[in-house]
């Protein structure tokens, strides 16, 4: 085994302290990675955009910080790739779409220029579903990306190429954005960990939006501890997003580090009744009552709560995204950037005639789907039917919340009903699609944090298995302190991380781009 | 609820700006009446008395002080555009009222 | 469209209120002049170079997010507690989503069903044509926040309009400056009067955004813009009719021509029997008329929601009280004033009100004139020249602080009337200052007593009769020497000093 293939299977608190302790460098670091991604890309396909000549740019920078004895952050120098939704200056950004092929932003999301400002050298951007409407990011238009488990299966979507590069060692760190599910659901299937942040708690500005009201960006990472320093870094009040919470953030690697000592006495976990059971695969039921006997042995209090307007979130949901979405991607229509067809039958078309011809060119069937319902949710006479009645579902869906955290200081479930698909399964079945997000909706929707931490993997499939945690809004701290006990927990029983090198190098084959 | 027809999603598209072909519409009408017979239970959930939640969290009056920033250059602004002429986005011709 | 409405048909005005009665609703759109844009940090400066004045989010970057201007919100507030309007406790932006390559996000963020103000009055003043004010009281409907487009430039096609262009070149400069949107309710009972109290009002709303300050209120730079709709009723019906949206009237001359003009358009369709299209109509400055729009239809639907991006704006009631505190005297009340001031009879002040010159007549006197003399410029030949132009007085290109200089000159006997006048046309002909004007043009008045003397004896030789006259004691005249003399001296003499002349040599 090579020193590069040793540095890239660490965590990244771990490469922390080895760039700390001078033991390797950012430049080593950055040039293992894109190593990697050399290797297995090719059939992973995490990458739509990977930015060698920048990133080692930055790691050299952030060696010339760390010899001056000044490095930006605990996390300077530690290479992490960037969800393509997320405008990069300079690079190109495409959340997965044609419509956006060879549009380079010339400005940085919060996120990113807060990654930057704290020294992380970006490696690239990740595949996506278009826009982020999907559930295995089969729905990009540059191809899906595969799971490192299986490469015939998805790797949970939209945030597939994130969670899939983490997975396949390629990034110790990768950002990625949930609007219903899109980090937490790949981050189960694919064995990683990855967190929803209270909405506002991360700054939207520069996240290209699929549902305003919903979205927020987050952490992908294999550790909790990881998650919790990049949410640290990524995190906390921004003036340009006007939903932006300004308080400070909970300690959440303080949080981390306190629940890797595993003792959660006097810690009141709650059972989501609605979240589990039938429609759960038996094999992710197994793991996820497994974990919450290991959380009982470490001290916690387990009680079951129930969430009855839960059973609603998924209709809710699917009135609420697609009607901001139809609005949000009105502004693809060929005149200011991105793609513009000019429709071959007509002769010098109107402005009106090339945006129809350029939306038709431009956008995928699954936004399409979502853009027509959305117009049609939105349209006079439906409004109050539809996206009014789905917002008062959310007010119902918060109650439920609240008086479930006056029982149990946070809520459990398994993250998705069911472990990878294969590639291809649902395609033209959006609504067994849509079924994957049932347990990761209700957040969004409220509005509060979540984290889906690797449970172990199904014994009918031996693929990975994700376990939920919710906390109450701008109480993210919790998540950590949890999803951390688990994961200590866990790894104490098999005796190393879900997740190695050697378990699945045997299944990616390596690629020479 | 709802049966949608072919015509009502070719009505949408337009509003939308999208040009569906034919196929396009076969293929969708009926995958958007699935969806939307998956999601009409939800006529029968909230009662008129709650209030309706367009905001997770719970914020009013975030205002920003009347201060100039930088702003992109015209290169910059220019940079994505298809077409430009004269420092400004060449689009084709409007049809339409004159703002 | 109709066989009368193309054929341009129209019936006399006159003619046309014997039958019909006007209805007419009153939309505003008034740019403020905070230093940057509604939701980003972009200046809002005027004639800057295209695109100059851009970011992310007024350029609708996908990912960029609006955050509002606190000013705007502030002179949103200013301007209905002005209007006596409520200001609502909570309200929200809204998308109002709809198509058009000069608007970046093809959704203008405006408000929708929440007003930031609402219900509220003002009152206006027409002559009554027989030398008294009529007053009205116009109902407001609404004010609310939204944010401009940007500013197309069609290439190609005989006339540069839109209409038969090859493309369209946009800049997007204008796109996201602040707009207060002001729709008054239906105006009714106004009849032949219409036309007036529409041009009126906008006088009206003018000069109270021009006091709060929130506005440049330059209409031919498009910071207020008005939309005339107007709709006619058979006489004594109370049905309304269908009514037409005349977008863009960007001048208050044209704002009253526009409504004219539709009362006698629409009636004309009327009497054919034919039924008046619902439909946006455009003003044509240059001929009087307007034509067709856009036809209003039912598969306009703007999908309206409220802004996700945006939390709701809750003026605190002390945050209100203390705007209300901030509000400059209201216009009746400043009309009363100033007249006391100014020693105005009736008359004299209606004709000023009339002219919508109180801020220049009074920019003017605070340079330094007296008010009869500020008066006298600003009705007389100013206004006449304004009315030429189908400018507004404070539109010419002539400040107050150079009228009160041209005075000045005339109280220190440097110019007399006839040549102040020349000067006046030199500044606004861009000739420079009134200094300037008078070196250049040459313009003083001869104070050369030799030349002015031997131009009085000349007269005196060409006229002996009339020198007989005075000589007997007749000074009355006088005057048709000192206007020989005047002639002579090209009206550069003080007339004042070549009477005193005449008379000695006569004596
Ligand atoms: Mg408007
Ligand atoms: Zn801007």
């Amino acid at each position: 085994m090579s020193a590069g293939s040793d540095l890239v299977r660490r965590s990244a608190a771990d490469l922390a302290d080895a760039l700390a302790s001078g033991e390797t460098t950012s430049v080593e670091l950055t040039r293992a990675c894109l190593d990697r991604i050399a290797q297995v890309d090719g059939a992973v396909h995490a990458f739509l955009h990977v930015d060698a000549e920048g990133a080692l740019a930055q790691a050299a920078a952030s060696d010339a910080r760390r010899a001056a004895g000044r490095p930006a952050s605990a996390l300077d120098g530690v290479p992490i790739a960037v969800k393509d939704v997320l405008a990069t200056e300079g690079l190109p950004t495409t959340c997965g779409s044609r419509i956006l092929e060879g549009w380079v932003p010339p400005y940085d999301a919060t996120v990113v220029a807060r990654l930057r400002a704290a020294g992380l050298p970006i490696l690239g951007k990740t595949n996506m579903d278009e826009f982020a409407m999907g559930s295995s990011t089969e729905h990009s238009a540059y191809g899906p990306t595969h799971n490192p488990w299986d490469l015939d299966r998805i790797p949970g979507g939209s945030g597939g190429g994130s969670s899939a590069a983490v997975a396949a060692f390629e990034a110790p760190l990768a950002i990625g954005t949930d609007t219903g599910g899109s980090i937490r659901q790949p981050g189960a299937v694919t064995g990683t960990v990855g967190v929803k942040p209270t909405y506002g708690g991360v700054s939207r500005y520069g996240l290209v939006a699929l549902a305003n009201s919903l979205d927020q960006a987050g952490p992908v990472t294999r550790t909790v501890l990881d998650a919790a320093l990049l949410h640290e870094v990524i995190g906390g009040h921004d003036p340009k997003d006007s939903t932006s919470i300004d308080a400070p953030l909970p300690a959440l690697v303080e949080a981390a580090r306190q629940g890797a000592a595993a003792d959660l006495s006097g810690v009141r976990v709650g059972v989501v009744r609605e979240l589990g059971g039938e429609g759960y695969q038996a094999g992710v039921q197994q793991r996820f009552d497994e974990a919450v006997q290991l959380l009982v042995g470490a001290g916690a209090e387990v009680v079951e709560v129930s969430c009855p307007s839960f059973v609603h979130a998924l209709a809710a949901y699917y009135l609420i995204m697609p009607s901001e979405a139809s609005s949000n991607l009105a502004r693809f229509d060929a005149m200011r950037y991105g793609l513009r067809v000019l429709p071959e039958t007509i002769d010098n078309p109107s402005a009106e005639e090339v945006m129809r011809a350029t939306r038709d060119a431009g956008f995928g069937d699954e936004a399409k789907r979502r853009i027509i319902l959305g117009t049609y949710a939105l349209s006079s006479g439906y409004y109050e039917a539809y996206y009014g009645q789905a917002q008062k579902v959310r007010t119902l869906i918060s109650r439920d919340f609240e008086a479930a955290f006056g029982q149990a200081d946070v809520l459990v479930s398994p993250t998705a009903p069911t472990t990878a698909f294969p590639i291809g399964e649902k395609l033209d079945d959006p609504l067994a699609m849509y079924l994957n997000d049932i347990a990761t909706i209700p957040a969004n929707l409220a509005g509060v944090p979540g984290v889906s931490v690797p449970a172990g993997l199904a014994p009918e499939d031996g693929l990975p298995v994700g376990f939920q945690v919710l906390a109450p809004a701008l109480a993210d701290d919790r998540l950590y302190r949890v999803g951390a006990a688990l994961e200590a927990l866990l790894e104490k029983e098999w005796g190393r991380p879900l997740l190695g090198l050697d378990k699945l190098d045997h299944r990616i084959p390596e690629v020479t781009r | 609820m709802p049966e949608i027809s072919r015509d009502e999603v070719a009505h949408l598209a337009d509003l939308a700006r999208i040009e569906l072909s034919d196929a396009e519409l076969d293929h969708l009408a009926p995958q958007l009446s699935v969806i939307l017979e998956s999601v009409a239970s939800i006529a029968e959930v909230a009662a008129g008395d709650i209030p309706p939640t367009s905001h997770a969290v719970p914020l009013t009056n975030v205002f920003r002080a009347d201060e100039p920033e930088p702003c992109l250059t015209a290169e910059q602004a220019l940079s994505g555009a298809p077409a430009s002429e004269q420092q400004r986005f060449a689009v084709p011709r409007i049809l339409g009222d004159e703002q | 469209m109709t066989a009368v409405s193309d054929s341009g048909g129209l019936v006399d005005f006159d003619e046309a209120l014997e039958r019909f009665d006007p209805a007419m609703g009153l939309e505003v759109h008034v740019e403020l002049n905070t230093v940057t844009k509604m939701f980003c940090g972009c200046r809002t400066e005027f004639g800057a170079e295209p695109n100059t004045q851009t970011c992310p989010t007024c350029l609708g970057l996908p990912g960029s997010l609006p955050v509002v201007n606190g000013k705007a919100v502030e002179s949103a507030i200013r301007i209905g507690l002005a209007l006596n309007c409520e200001i609502a406790e909570w309200c929200r932006f809204a998308r109002k989503n709809y198509f058009y390559p000069d608007m970046p996000k093809n959704f203008q963020t405006s408000q929708y069903d929440e007003p930031i103000a609402f219900d509220g009055w003002t009152e206006v003043e027409i002559n009554d044509g027989e030398g008294g004010v009529e007053r009205f009281r116009i109902e407001i409907e609404r004010a609310h926040m939204e944010e401009d487009t940007g500013k197309s430039l069609h290439v190609g096609g005989a006339t540069g309009r839109i209409h038969g262009a090859d493309y369209s070149l946009v800049d997007y400069n204008r796109a996201g400056i602040p707009l207060i949107e002001i729709v008054t309710k239906p105006i009714t009972g106004t009849r032949e009067k219409a036309p007036a109290v529409a041009r009126a009002y906008v006088a009206a709303l003018r000069d109270i955004l021009l006091g709060l300050g929130v506005s440049d209120v330059r209409m031919e730079q498009g910071s207020l813009r008005c939309d005339v709709n107007l709709s006619l009723a058979l006489a004594g019906s109370d049905k309304l009719g269908t009514r037409t949206e005349t977008k863009n009237v960007n001048s208050l001359r044209s704002v009253e021509r526009a409504a004219r003009y539709e009362i006698s358009r629409q009636a004309a369709i009327l009497d054919a029997g034919e039924s008046v299209l619902q439909e946006t109509r455009h003003w044509h400055e240059d001929t009087g008329i307007t034509t067709s729009g856009r036809e209003k239809s039912d598969a306009e639907d703007y999908r309206y929601f409220p802004e996700p991006d945006l939390v709701p704006v809750a003026p605190s009631r002390p945050w209100v009280e203390e705007l209300r505190g901030t509000l400059p005297e209201p216009p009746r009340e400043r009309r009363a004033r100033l007249q006391a001031v100014w020693g105005f009879a009736d008359l004299e002040m209606r004709d000023v009100v009339a002219a919508g010159a109180i801020p220049v007549i009074e920019a003017t006197v605070a340079a330094g004139t007296t008010p009869q003399a500020a008066r006298k410029w600003w009705l007389s030949d100013l206004a006449r020249r304004a009315n030429e132009q189908g400018v507004e007085l404070a539109d010419l290109p002539i400040s107050p602080e150079q009228v009160a200089r041209v005075q000045t000159l005339v109280d220190e006997g440097a110019l007399n009337d006839k040549l102040a006048r020349q000067v006046i046309d030199g500044v606004v002909a861009g000739e420079g200052d009134p200094d300037a004007v008078v070196k250049a043009r040459g313009l003083a008045i001869v104070s050369d007593e030799g030349a002015l003397s031997e131009a009085v004896d000349r007269a005196i030789a060409a006229n002996p009769d009339v020198a007989d006259k005075i000589r007997d004691g007749k000074a009355a005249a006088a005057g048709a020497l000192i206007g020989a003399v005047m002639k002579d001296m090209r009206g550069q003499a003080d007339a004042g000093r070549v009477r005193e002349l005449i008379l000695e040599k006569l004596a």
